[in-house]
């Protein structure tokens, strides 16, 4: 049944076999997509036509590599600003909230609870169009009334941020309350003892011990803008954001440099997430 | 008197350690049997291998003469109350006490009547509907072990079930398990760090380390007649002097300490010249000021380092002249001692015969963990 | 005086916590959403509002055939997630030996964090008719040309499952990693047997992970665009697509409206009544 009890070899062989075969489904097409980005071959298949690097250095005219990809090049660029820009204001906003609704206690805090979770429960398709038609609704308002034309009130660079940013921001504050939740509340007793404001508390003390938690957000606020589809498709305006670049040419079809972006995303991603894994990890013992 | 567990030359090696080292030994039917010993001496381990979860490398266990080897857990006559209770959260009292009984496929009137009854025997009768977090930590307790004794096990495994108590309340539960152990008359297999817990409950234990068993034995005996150096000092409080032996030329032997002192030793023991020993007085063997002391007698002055005041469990902590030594000497509660202040010089005495001596040992008697 | 001054200070600090997260969720989340509500009820045909963009739901058989396609898949698609995750949780958190607990969350880890668009191209590369599998099978003699396996209902299945399941694995992961293995060993030490051990402890302790995993999952699978898009067939139309085609191709933002608020009711109810069903509460689950 479990370690500490004792098992039979039918039982144990059983299992090992469901897990191995659950772990080649789980990478089976990670591993063909990031093969596949070496293959001399203008098609993302088989068969195997000699390796090359031209997927990701080719300078053209027949294979462009991804390194002179315009399209993708500028895809990635957008995705990378927008995901800072989201990481940033999300990690803000959540440290935040995670205060407010660890820390402090007000009337109506059980709705407002209830409203920072809902966006887990909230399709991503509809998040984007609600945001999409309540920006553009304002932005007649304001330009009807004032006579202001607001440019990120329509599909663009900073409607995408903002869409993006009301939901990634409940995922960063349930990371940091998780860990203001483990806060000792005694040492900020003790600080206060000694003197220190309650700004001063917050600043060295409260923050010094959130840090990794809001490293730990910020990381997979970034990752998880940087691979948004379903909201970012109905808010972006002329700057594409990777994957919906990507989406394009799955779509239509399609040279290796796919592969060769797809290779370069596994590994950074995975490098990412290992360290954050680790880098939790240290800080919890 | 019927064997309700029988262990034969039972080992266990986790590569090349060994956890449990040939052990032989009877537990009688109906007995409260205790197993003491400092974490990591194998106790846990060898609870294990009887209750089926760890396989024996070699020996042979018997419970009511039937071989148990190959035997699954849960198809034993035993069963084991969990160190951490292990209580399922998930399910309110009377499901807890009813899991094993549904699980031997008894069904409806019979189920509840037996919950009924053993909730009534550890005095929770009305408990059933409670959730298992609504109960205080000695009630959780005497639940945990409901559950394990309304299967009727031929032997009853507790691990540690009180080491997670406070204090006051471990006192009280000691007496508790105690009478619930004759009232029952299951026999009732404890392993414990607590030698205290050991005592008080137990008809005899078995004082293990590193693998094996010190001595096994009844409490008084344990007490009174420790076999090694491992077994004073682990059981019930003793001062403790490392000493070389000395012999005067009228052939009568001393113990010399490291720090000074001299003391005259009972030559009961097999004794030799120029060897080094641990000697074991107990403080209650200790006389404060005694009258007319015997002419064998040590008879020491000492100064009041500080009064130890517990009760009826208080102390004298003192040192005698021109050495460094500490001794704890028992400080009767009769009020005859109530002048003795701290910084008092007195004189202190013991019968020498009341002293052991054992070969040294270096084993560590506990951790500072716990 | 004191007492004053400190009284103030506290109430700063919590405007300055409650203001910019009051805007968040009022300005992004609330508004946002009653502003869909509202234009669904509107049309550009006629002023004033107007119940014609649920009637044509209800009376365009293509839209609400979808809408409860949609819904009947996604429920059985996180029955069968639920079924691979729970067996997958427990080997990692009981079973392998602790020397090798780490190295498979690391694996388990990795692919979670890869986007789905690329997970979802591998299984392309992979299924297509020109793609990996068939060269191999053709190869190996057991298929004698190729064989389109893509764009059907069953690796559409297959791609929701695949995309979804560590969002299952991971939360029951957290909950089985806090269940003291003395539990397990208490019910076989009474006499329970593997099947009663999973009813009895493992499935009721793993509750509120398998809610929450069921939650995101069902809710990934609902709003999900990409995978159905491009693994499922013609025929396979997903609901997230209907709204895409209202919103983006027809431009008809009034009706796009009204199937996204229906969505967010489906969902939102489904939730709830698995909630009730369980017993379970949405802030104990979402944590």
């Amino acid at each position: 049944m479990i370690r500490t009890l004792p098992n039979s070899k039918g039982y144990l062989a059983g299992y090992k076999l469901f897990i191995l075969i659950f772990f080649l489904f789980l990478f089976a097409p990670l591993v063909i997509t990031m093969i596949l980005a070496f293959n001399n071959s203008m098609f993302p298949s088989l068969p195997w036509k000699g390796f090359t690097l031209d997927w990701f250095f080719g300078e053209g005219p027949e294979k462009i590599g991804l390194f002179h990809d315009k399209i993708n090049l500028r895809g990635i660029a957008t995705s990378f600003k927008t995901a800072v820009a989201v990481a940033f204001f999300s990690t803000l906003i959540g440290t935040l909230a995670s205060f407010l609704f660890e820390q402090e206690n007000f009337k109506f805090k059980g709705a407002l609870y209830f409203l920072m979770i809902a966006p887990l429960v909230i399709p991503g398709v509809i998040l984007g169009i609600s945001i999409l038609l309540f920006s553009n609704s304002v932005g007649i308002f304001i330009e009807d009334t004032l006579g202001i034309y607001l440019k990120f009130l329509t599909p663009s660079f900073w409607l995408v941020v903002i869409g993006q940013f009301s939901f990634i921001t409940t995922i960063v504050t349930l990371i940091i309350s998780a860990r203001l939740r483990k806060f000792d509340r005694t040492l900020e007793e003790a600080a206060f003892n000694l003197g220190a404001s309650k700004f001063a508390v917050i600043w060295f003390i409260t923050l010094k011990f959130l840090r990794p938690a809001m490293i730990g957000g910020a990381a997979i606020a970034f990752l998880m803008s940087f691979e948004n589809f379903n909201t970012t498709l109905f808010l972006i305006g002329s700057q594409s954001t990777l994957p919906i670049n990507l989406y394009q040419q799955v779509r239509d079809g399609s040279t290796p440099v796919i592969n060769a972006i797809s290779f370069i995303l596994i590994i950074t991603t995975s490098i990412i997430a290992v360290a954050n894994l680790y880098g939790g990890k240290k800080e919890d013992t | 008197m019927q064997i309700a567990l029988s262990v034969k030359e039972l080992t266990k090696q986790f590569g090349d350690f060994t956890a449990v080292d040939n052990l032989t030994f009877d537990v009688e039917d109906g007995k409260f049997f205790s197993i003491l010993g400092p974490s990591g001496c194998g106790k846990t381990t060898l609870l294990r291998m009887i209750a089926g979860f760890y396989k024996p490398t070699k020996g042979s266990l018997e419970i009511q003469g039937k071989d148990m080897l190959g035997i699954e857990p849960n198809k034993r006559p035993v069963n084991l109350v969990f160190q951490s209770l292990a209580l399922f959260p998930m399910m309110n009292v009377f499901e807890n006490i009813a899991f094993g009984l549904k699980r031997r496929g008894e069904k409806g009137q019979g189920i509840i009547n037996k919950v009924n009854n053993m909730l009534e025997r550890v005095g929770l009768p009305d408990s059933g509907p409670k959730k298992i977090n609504q109960l205080s930590g000695g009630q959780k307790q005497r639940i945990a072990i409901a559950r394990a004794l309304v299967l009727e096990p031929t032997v009853l495994l507790l691990d540690e079930p009180l080491g997670a108590l406070d204090a006051k309340l471990r006192e009280h539960m000691k007496v508790e398990l105690k009478k619930l152990q004759v009232k029952v008359g299951t026999t009732f297999v404890y392993i414990t760090h607590d030698q205290s817990e050991a005592m008080v409950m137990s008809d005899s234990v078995a004082v293990m380390n590193k693998g094996h068993f010190e001595q096994l034995d009844t409490p008084q005996n344990l007490y009174n007649n420790p076999s090694s150096s491992f077994v004073a000092q682990f059981v019930g409080e003793n001062n403790k002097f490392g000493v070389d032996l000395k012999k005067d030329e009228s052939g009568k032997f001393f113990g010399a300490t490291k720090n000074g002192g001299l003391y005259s030793l009972a030559d009961s023991f097999k004794l030799q010249d120029s060897v080094s020993f641990d000697m074991f007085v107990r403080p209650e063997a200790i006389m404060i000021n005694p009258v007319n002391p015997k002419p064998e007698f040590n008879v020491i002055n000492a100064d009041v380092k500080a009064i130890l005041f517990d009760g009826g469990n208080s102390r004298l902590l003192v040192t005698p002249e021109k050495t460094d030594e500490e001794i704890i000497v028992s400080l009767p509660q009769n009020r005859q001692f109530d002048f003795i202040k701290a910084k008092d010089n007195i004189k202190i005495g013991w019968d020498p015969a009341a002293a052991v001596c054992f070969d040294q040992t270096e084993d560590k008697i506990y951790d500072d963990e716990i | 005086m004191m007492m004053k001054s400190k009284t103030r200070k506290i109430r700063w600090s919590f405007i300055i916590f409650f203001i910019p997260v009051a805007v968040w969720l009022f300005l992004l989340i609330v508004l946002p959403h009653l502003e869909l509500l509202r234009i669904s009820f509107t049309s550009t045909g006629s002023d004033g509002y107007t119940l014609v963009n649920y009637k044509a739901f209800f009376t365009e058989p293509i839209y609400w055939l979808t809408f409860v396609r949609t819904a009947l898949y996604s429920i059985f698609v996180t029955a069968i997630v639920l079924a691979i995750s729970l067996p997958v949780a427990f080997y990692i958190t009981k079973v392998v030996k602790v020397k090798a607990q780490g190295l498979l969350m690391v694996l388990i880890l990795v692919p979670f964090w890869v986007s789905e668009l690329i997970r979802v191209y591998g299984w392309m590369i992979l299924l297509r008719e020109s793609g990996v599998l068939n060269q191999f099978l053709v190869k190996i003699g057991v298929f004698n040309q190729p064989i389109e396996l893509l764009y059907n209902d069953i690796t559409m299945i297959m791609g929701l499952v695949y995309t979804s399941m560590l969002f299952m694995i991971v939360p029951i992961i957290g909950v089985l990693g806090s269940l003291d293995d003395a539990l397990i060993e208490a019910a076989h030490d009474l006499g329970a047997k593997k099947l009663a051990i999973w009813k009895e402890i493992i499935i009721p302790y793993s509750m509120p992970g398998i809610m929450s995993g069921s939650i995101i999952v069902f809710m990934l699978v609902l709003g999900s665009y990409l995978t159905p898009k491009l693994m499922g067939g013609k025929n396979s139309l997903w609901f997230t697509e209907q709204i895409y085609n209202q919103i983006i191709v027809y431009f008809n933002w009034e009706q796009g409206s009204a199937f996204g608020f229906l969505l967010l009711l489906l969902s939102s109810m489904i939730i709830w009544v698995a909630l009730k069903l369980t017993k379970q509460s949405f802030s104990e689950v979402i944590k």
